[in-house]
């Protein structure tokens, strides 16, 4: 359908990635069995252009599996990903590179993801070379300088020919920020961005990805753990959980309305800069290893409401209010 | 209430070749019986440099070059390692940020409190030390039968609460975390600051409670201590600090902790970074940095002195 692919940058369906585990020669030799870690197991989640959608969840969640499944940085085991209508889950490697250029990635930590023996100008002309974009040197700069420019790193001319090690930690994420902007692409997935950079940085890369994205049109994948940040930067919200979404809303009916008992935890979890806050009860336990994960919903032997289809039956992620949905035995 | 710990102008630096790195400088705070005090600050402010100054753990170029700290009433800076080593674990213990990964892979998790109730205990019988390590475990809510487990066999969550276990094995009057709530989930994160919070109450623990994110030091400190470039720039009782922040520095702070309660805002950050702490700025450390900057601010150091209600304290030239 044609609107579609208009209207979503990104559609996933069902995607999977599951990694064979190598056991130990006894093991093999004495089972036939094969291990898998079902890291991402059937998840559907939407993009618009210009949307900024947060990917929420624990370790284990498998958000940043899924991340790297969008950039095709790995292949997926099953499932779809339109970009523009197009599946590029089952392209090969070489028919992804030209794609490329319309999708980037933002690393966590600013220290290890740019090369200490690149000058700045280097640092974020790559994406240009690679893609050979610009006729020539002067255009080549003149593009690094505007990506600079963009993120704030002014003069641009100041920072040319600077190392990596010169510039501080949020200066650095400012660089990574520029290198993945600079193509201009259609969606950037943004792995934890911030989470490496003191408190007091983190909300100056985090209002420039938001102005960037306003301005460039491009929608972002925003992987996090940290739910208080979603609700201030992000549009819509994906919680996923051992794998599988658990509920999808808009970033303000996920907070202040959740449906799904973990959402409902993991807000519940969340600390709050107030200290006459009285908190709730803390849920117990800990998520279950993804080689073996629950039967039936993944999350009801954690849930406080669950009953006894919980552990047979898997739920559906069902939409249960306008642009609310949740996979929940609760609303089925 | 008499003091558990009374820090005075408590001097720490850091012998480099480029010259000594002013870490921490004149911090004076006290912590009461069973109170946790929370240290909050960023990267480089000097808490860990505290922490580690007060159980004289320094790594090698760290030196502690004047100040008190008054350890129910001794002051131990003075004291020889035998003594410190009486003091560390019985008196005062510590968790180390990360301390998930403190735990040795290749022995079990019991043998390893054993260890630390053994070290510092020697007369307590390896049978006595197993009962206690058992109990140790039941109370920070890990089956007691795991004591046969290997770490690798344990979660994140639990080699926390192993570790938090361990910290208490020789009953110390004194607990310092450091950045408890870092590197854990926030279910994690949650479970163990209720577990501190608990064993505040059911021990009568004194705790330090050390952190970059205000947010869990809201939920489990009753005073406040903000540092910012080796000194403590406002000191209060947490409800004071959070209600009315009157330091430029601890206002840029709160605000940079969206609640997630409260209604959608644009974030706001502070300008600039901390400061080299080789060179720092001349008189106030934050004045390249503050929005309400005057002369006096580049000249004199503002003395922390009282300000608001209460105990409220604050080093800033606007009061």
């Amino acid at each position: 359908m044609s609107d579609d692919s208009e209207e979503f940058v990104l559609r996933v369906e069902n995607l999977k990635k599951y990694f064979p585990l190598r056991k130990g020669f006894l093991e093999t030799m004495l089972s036939r069995e094969e291990a898998t870690v079902k890291a991402v197991d059937g998840i559907s989640f939407n993009v618009r252009k210009g949307e900024i959608i947060g990917l929420a969840g624990e370790s284990g969640s498998g958000k940043t599996t899924t991340g790297r499944l969008l950039l095709r940085l790995t292949k997926p085991t099953g499932g779809s990903i339109f970009f523009e209508g197009k599946d590029i889950a089952k392209l090969d490697d070489h028919e992804i590179k030209s794609l490329r250029r319309n999708m980037q990635i933002i690393f966590q930590d600013p220290f290890e993801s740019l090369d200490p023996r690149m000058t700045i100008k280097d640092i974020v002309a790559e994406p240009l070379q690679v893609q050979k974009i610009a006729k020539n040197q002067e255009e080549l700069e003149q593009r690094v300088k505007e990506a600079l420019s963009d993120v704030e790193l002014v003069p641009p001319e100041e920072f040319l020919t600077r190392f990596p090690h010169e510039l501080s930690g949020g200066q650095r994420q400012r660089v990574a920020v520029a290198r993945a902007f600079v193509l201009g692409p259609k969606f950037v997935v943004a792995d934890e961005p911030v989470s490496m950079l003191d408190v007091s940085i983190r909300a100056e890369i985090l209002n420039l990805m938001v102005d960037l994205v306003q301005k460039k049109g491009a929608s972002v994948v925003f992987i996090t753990h940290d739910l208080a940040v979603t609700k201030h930067v992000c549009d819509r919200v994906v919680v996923m959980y051992l794998g599988k979404v658990m509920e999808t809303a808009s970033s303000a009916q996920l907070i202040d309305l959740p449906l799904h008992p973990y959402t409902q935890a993991l807000i519940a979890a969340v600390p709050v800069p107030d200290p006459s806050y009285r908190r709730g009860d803390v849920i117990s336990g800990e998520i279950p290893s993804p080689v073996n994960p629950p039967s039936g919903c993944r999350f009801h032997t954690r849930c406080p409401f669950a009953f006894e289809r919980c552990s047979t039956e898997e739920p559906k992620l069902l939409e249960v209010e306008k642009d609310h949905y949740a996979a929940c035995h609760l609303y089925t | 209430m008499s003091s558990v710990l009374e820090v005075q102008n408590l001097t720490t630096h850091y012998s480099t070749l480029r010259g000594w790195v002013r870490a921490a400088e004149n911090v004076s705070f006290r912590v009461e019986k069973g109170q946790a005090l929370g240290v909050a600050g960023e990267s480089g402010c000097g808490k860990t440099t505290v922490a580690l100054s007060i159980l004289r753990i320094l790594p090698q170029g760290g030196r502690i070059r004047k100040g008190k700290i008054i350890f129910e009433g001794t002051d131990i800076v003075p004291l020889s390692e035998d003594s410190m080593r009486k003091i560390r674990w019985k008196g005062i213990a510590i968790v180390f940020q990360g301390a998930m990964n403190a735990l040795n892979p290749v022995f079990k998790v019991g043998d390893q409190i054993i260890e630390a109730i053994r070290v510092h205990e020697p007369d307590v019988e390896k049978k006595h030390a197993l009962e206690r390590a058992r109990s140790l475990l039941e109370l920070v809510g890990v089956e007691a039968d795991r004591v046969d487990n290997y770490p690798h066999e344990f979660s994140g969550g639990m080699r926390q609460r192993a570790l938090i276990a361990m910290a208490l094995a020789a009953n110390p009057r004194l607990l310092i975390a450091d950045e408890p709530g870092t590197a854990l989930d926030v279910i994690v994160q949650a479970q163990t600051l209720k577990l501190l919070r608990d064993l505040k109450e059911k021990l009568g623990l004194s705790m330090v409670l050390i952190s970059h994110d205000l947010s869990i030091i809201a939920e489990t400190c009753e005073k406040v201590a903000i540092m910012y470039a080796g000194r403590i720039v406002e000191y209060g009782d947490a409800e004071a600090i959070f209600r009315e922040p009157l330091h430029p520095y601890t206002q840029g702070l709160v605000k940079a902790f969206p609640s997630i309660k409260g209604p959608r805002v644009r974030l706001a950050s502070i300008p600039g970074q901390p400061p080299d702490l080789l060179n720092p700025p001349p008189a106030c450390r934050f004045n390249p940095r503050c929005p309400y900057i005057m002369d006096v601010c580049k000249k004199i150091d503002p003395p922390l002195e009282k300000a608001g209600t209460g105990d409220h304290l604050v080093a800033c030239h606007l009061y």
